[in-house]
């Protein structure tokens, strides 16, 4: 039983790195049909930004703290990369998808081959406080507290997106362009604005998400966000593009199916089984993939 | 004479390889309505998204004296067009109170926006009614209001009206008609229709279109008091159409 | 601007004169050359030069230094030129999927894998000798690109694309994790080389080796001119232009797609086997998503759509994923810091870059520049 206990909150941790780079990849394609291949490398990019700055601020006693400003500057360093990436190569490019594509492909080879150049491709780890390999005890399991951190902080950005979405102008001209973009301008609203946005939006929720896989997966190396893509787009295709909503619950059980499979069956079942589930779904409705719904 | 409000000049538009538009020419005067009119294909629809700058094309188009082709689209609507799409096009996901705030432009002032949203109230009691309702929810002939409110709430100099009765029931179209004839005491409306009624109804002037060419530009008077000119460019009988004249074809007095 | 390199003559769409906010499913014009086939194939006497002197390369004893490691015709130039030329009939036979038909197809790699991890197993197990196991190999490939084919079809574009992505990545997982205990896992398999021939064995022999990659090049360039040139080639383009038109025609796109998606995973599979020779065993690398996008690469680099411009880009690549690790140890790039020259000295930091560039300002590729470049290139418009 606490062996269960133990997989599902471990799932959630894994759930809570899922949405976090699948929650960018949705809104992206739902809003501007740009297969974001480069979104693995920003996943790289957050956790190597976080150990640069960890470092350069070792002459802060407080490994918490340190880590806080490493996981805000990896943020942003996120978010404006983003914003610099589609300002100058994707948008110029608008309404000519595989271009677009291509050009996210030959920057997510780039970025982790820059990555892998100038840090190596041997797993760094990062600084943790203490607090993290700690265990709590729930239902009695041993629960390190890591994992709590990543579901709670997963949580608040998802709450944090709804309300974005849904309380905000910005929000609502991306949600009504996720639907129907073209109406979008019609009505006199530059959508290439929201592109910006929600492409900045991404990279920086990969980039934090980047850190705290640093943290789930005990070090960071240069082709971990493009190992775990996969299993990000399996969650966008299933939880329905640019729907935030869809998207966590989506993570969640593509996380939960892989811990309990993997665990249970065999090594790699788990990981078959959800590979196999994209699959079926995207044949279920060869029409094209999930409607799109932004909420 | 005053300078036409929207100036169409040899506009050249291609969907994929097809020629659509063969360099069409026509105005639309300011204040009334002026239908556009043509058989399925004709490229009505067509004109439409190149003037809103929704498809590329080669020519002219001027608005107010201003050239508008080659403008991006949010750009072009932001000199006041007001577009009404064929299928309505609300966002379904969104409540109306949702669809009705992202239409209103950051160019109208608060003041204005709360004047012009009482009047869409008073036209369409409906859709106060139902302002938290998910769009996707409404009826056809709801969207269809929700669609023309959307156009109201800007100070526009034109509206771009596609086939507003499409799909929807008689009784529906009446109310329809109704608020579009309110509208267009004050608004400058191109209007696509198939539905003549409707056309004749609203429209002081009309443009037919066929197969990317404009083969009559006049008023309405002219067009449906001449049974052939109505049958020859809309493929119906004249007599049928207005109630001035017989029921049978060629009624000549 | 618009990177549209258009050949005036034939194309009838004016999407030059505005932003266009129109959109097409399906590959975006500017990325593939937009002429159709016939008018724009290599001539074959070119070709035929072309082919004549690489066959003669292994005789050279003239060196390019930092190109390659030693005279073309030392085993270890003549290992890295017969996988570049490995690498350009598999970015052939990829182009016959994506450049043709607009099959953005993101799991091309299995297919090669299969080859090479096929070929290998089937030597070692059942101890057949390679020319045997390639055969079964190829055909076994063929007959597993049709079924998963047939499947991943019926869904279209990006949901397509992801499908094959899924095959991909559930094979490489399948190959590392090894469950029946025959890949080898992450250290792969060491080739059966007692099943091999002795003239193609060996290290003297490098030059048979490259001999055989050139043949497996030529065969599958022959293969794809001839069926791009005919009928099925021109439904391939007609599909990847507007498949819901080739519909209203009364074709049946999806016979047509899955013609082009089973002959290109099947030639694909050939390289594998002869891949297999060349590096002297299966490697899980070569089932990676990595490779797939790889070869995405290599077409567009060269030119998707033109089958001379992705053998080139095939071979560009392969050479420049080889040696730039060369680059940094030869001295040229001593002069800079220390972290410069290891970035510069990761193949896939240059090729990417490379690749970004490429696509903003020259979408076709390096057939698409060479079109620009040399202004009256037409072959006249030959329609057999």
């Amino acid at each position: 039983m606490s062996t269960l206990v133990l997989l599902v909150a471990t799932g959630l941790g894994l759930a809570g790195l899922y949405f976090l780079l699948a929650a960018g990849l949705s809104l992206i394609f739902g809003l501007m049909d740009v297969l974001n291949l480069a979104h693995g490398a920003f996943f790289a990019l957050g956790g190597y930004m976080a150990w640069t700055t960890m470092e350069l601020l070792g002459f802060i006693q407080s490994v918490a703290l340190r880590f806080v400003v490493a996981l805000l500057v990896a943020a942003a360093a996120g978010y404006l990369i983003g914003v610099v990436i589609e300002r100058l190569l994707i948008a110029r490019n608008y309404g000519d998808h595989l271009v677009q594509i291509l050009i996210t492909l030959g920057l997510g080879f780039a970025g982790v081959a820059l990555l892998g150049g100038l840090y190596s491709y041997d797993p760094r780890a990062l600084d943790q406080p203490e607090w993290f390999t700690q265990t709590t005890t729930l239902l009695g399991a041993r629960i390190p507290n890591s994992r709590i951190l990543i579901f709670a902080i997963a949580a608040a950005i998802l709450a944090g997106l709804l309300i974005f979405l849904n309380r905000t102008r910005h929000g609502l001209v991306i949600r009504a362009g996720v639907e129907n973009r073209e109406m979008v301008s019609a009505l006199g609203i530059d959508v290439g604005k929201s592109f910006t946005l929600v492409f900045g939006i991404g990279g920086m929720l990969a980039a934090i998400g980047g850190v705290l896989g640093a943290v789930y997966f005990n070090g960071i190396t240069p082709s971990l966000g493009t190992t775990q893509l996969i299993f990000a787009f399996i969650v966008v295709v299933i939880g329905g593009l640019g729907s935030v909503v869809g998207t966590a619950i989506a993570a969640v059980l593509v996380a939960l199916t892989q811990q309990l499979l993997n665990f249970y069956a065999v090594t790699g079942a788990g990981d078959i089984a959800v590979v196999v589930l994209l699959a079926l779904v995207l044949l279920a409705r060869p029409q094209g993939l999930l409607g799109r719904q932004a909420r | 004479m005053s300078t036409p409000l929207l100036r169409v000049a040899d506009l050249h538009v291609n969907r994929g390889d097809a020629h659509v538009l063969h360099g069409i020419n026509f105005s639309v005067a300011e204040r009334g309505v002026t239908a556009l009119l043509g058989r399925n294909g004709a490229g009505k629809t067509t004109t439409l998204l190149a003037l809103l700058g929704l498809l590329p094309g080669r020519g002219s188009v001027q608005l107010a004296g201003e050239e508008m082709l080659g403008l991006p689209t949010h750009d072009i609507v932001t000199r006041g067009i007001g577009y009404v799409p064929e299928d309505r096009e609300v966002f379904s996901q969104l409540t109306v109170e949702e669809n009705l705030r992202l239409a209103t432009r950051s160019e109208t002032t608060s003041a204005e926006v709360n004047d012009r949203r009482e009047v869409v109230d008073g036209l369409f009691p409906i859709l106060a009614e139902r302002r938290s309702q998910a769009a996707g929810t409404l009826s056809g002939g709801q969207q269809q209001m929700l669609a023309i409110a959307r156009a109201l709430l800007n100070d526009n100099q034109l509206l771009l009206v596609d086939e507003p009765s499409k799909g929807l029931a008689p009784a529906v179209i009446a109310d329809m008609v109704n608020a579009l004839e309110q509208v267009a005491s004050h608004t400058t409306i191109l209007l696509v229709e198939q539905n003549l009624r409707v056309a004749e109804r609203l429209a002081t002037d009309a443009v037919v279109l066929d197969q990317g060419t404009v083969v009559f530009d006049g008023t309405m008077q002219q067009l449906f008091g001449d049974p052939e000119l109505t049958h020859a460019h809309l493929g119906v009988s004249g007599g049928t159409m207005t109630a001035k004249s017989t029921t049978t074809q060629g009624g000549a007095s | 601007m618009n990177p549209t390199p258009v050949a005036a003559e034939e194309s009838s769409t004016d999407s030059a004169t505005n932003p266009p906010t129109a959109e097409k499913e399906g590959p975006g014009q500017t990325a593939v050359a937009d002429r159709s086939a016939a008018s724009r194939r290599m001539g074959l006497g070119v070709l035929v030069v072309c082919a004549g002197v690489l066959a003669a390369l292994p005789l050279i004893d003239v060196s390019i230094p930092v190109v390659l490691p030693g005279p073309i015709s030392s085993p270890g130039s003549m290992q890295i030129l017969g996988i570049g030329l490995v690498f350009a009939g598999l970015a052939v036979s990829y182009d016959l999927l994506f450049g043709f038909t607009g099959l953005l197809s993101l799991g091309h790699a299995l297919y090669f894998a299969l080859g090479v991890y096929g070929t290998n197993l089937l030597m070692d197990v059942l101890e057949l000798p390679y020319a045997v196991a390639a055969l079964i190999a190829v055909v076994g490939v063929a007959t597993i690109a049709a079924a998963l084919g047939a499947l991943a079809l019926r869904a279209r574009g990006v949901a397509f694309a992801m499908v094959t992505l899924a095959y991909a990545e559930v094979f490489s997982i399948l190959v590392l994790a090894d469950p029946l205990r025959i890949s080898g896992g992450e250290e792969g398999l060491a080739l059966a080389s007692a099943q091999v021939p002795d003239f193609l064995n060996g290290v003297m022999n490098s030059h048979r080796r490259y001999w055989l990659a050139l043949v497996f090049l030529v065969v599958t360039y022959a293969i794809a001119r001839a069926a791009t040139s005919s009928l099925a080639g021109r439904v391939w383009e007609a599909v990847r232009e507007n498949e819901d038109r080739v519909e209203l025609l009364g074709l049946k796109p999806f016979g047509f797609k899955l013609l082009a998606f089973t002959l290109g995973c099947t030639l694909a599979g050939a390289g594998g086997s002869v891949y297999l020779l060349l590096v002297r065993g299966a490697n899980p690398g070569v089932a990676g998503a990595n490779f797939t996008l790889a070869l995405l690469v290599m077409v567009v680099l060269g030119g998707a759509g033109r089958l001379w411009g992705a053998a080139l880009g095939g071979l560009v690549y392969g050479l420049l994923d080889l040696r730039l690790g060369a680059l940094g140890n030869s001295g040229v790039l001593d002069g800079l810091p220390d972290w410069v020259e290891r970035v510069l000295s990761e193949p896939l930091f240059v090729l990417g870059t490379l690749f970004v560039l490429l696509m903003v300002f020259a979408p076709g590729g390096i057939a698409g520049l060479a079109d620009r470049l040399i202004p009256d290139r037409t072959r006249g418009r030959e329609r057999p």
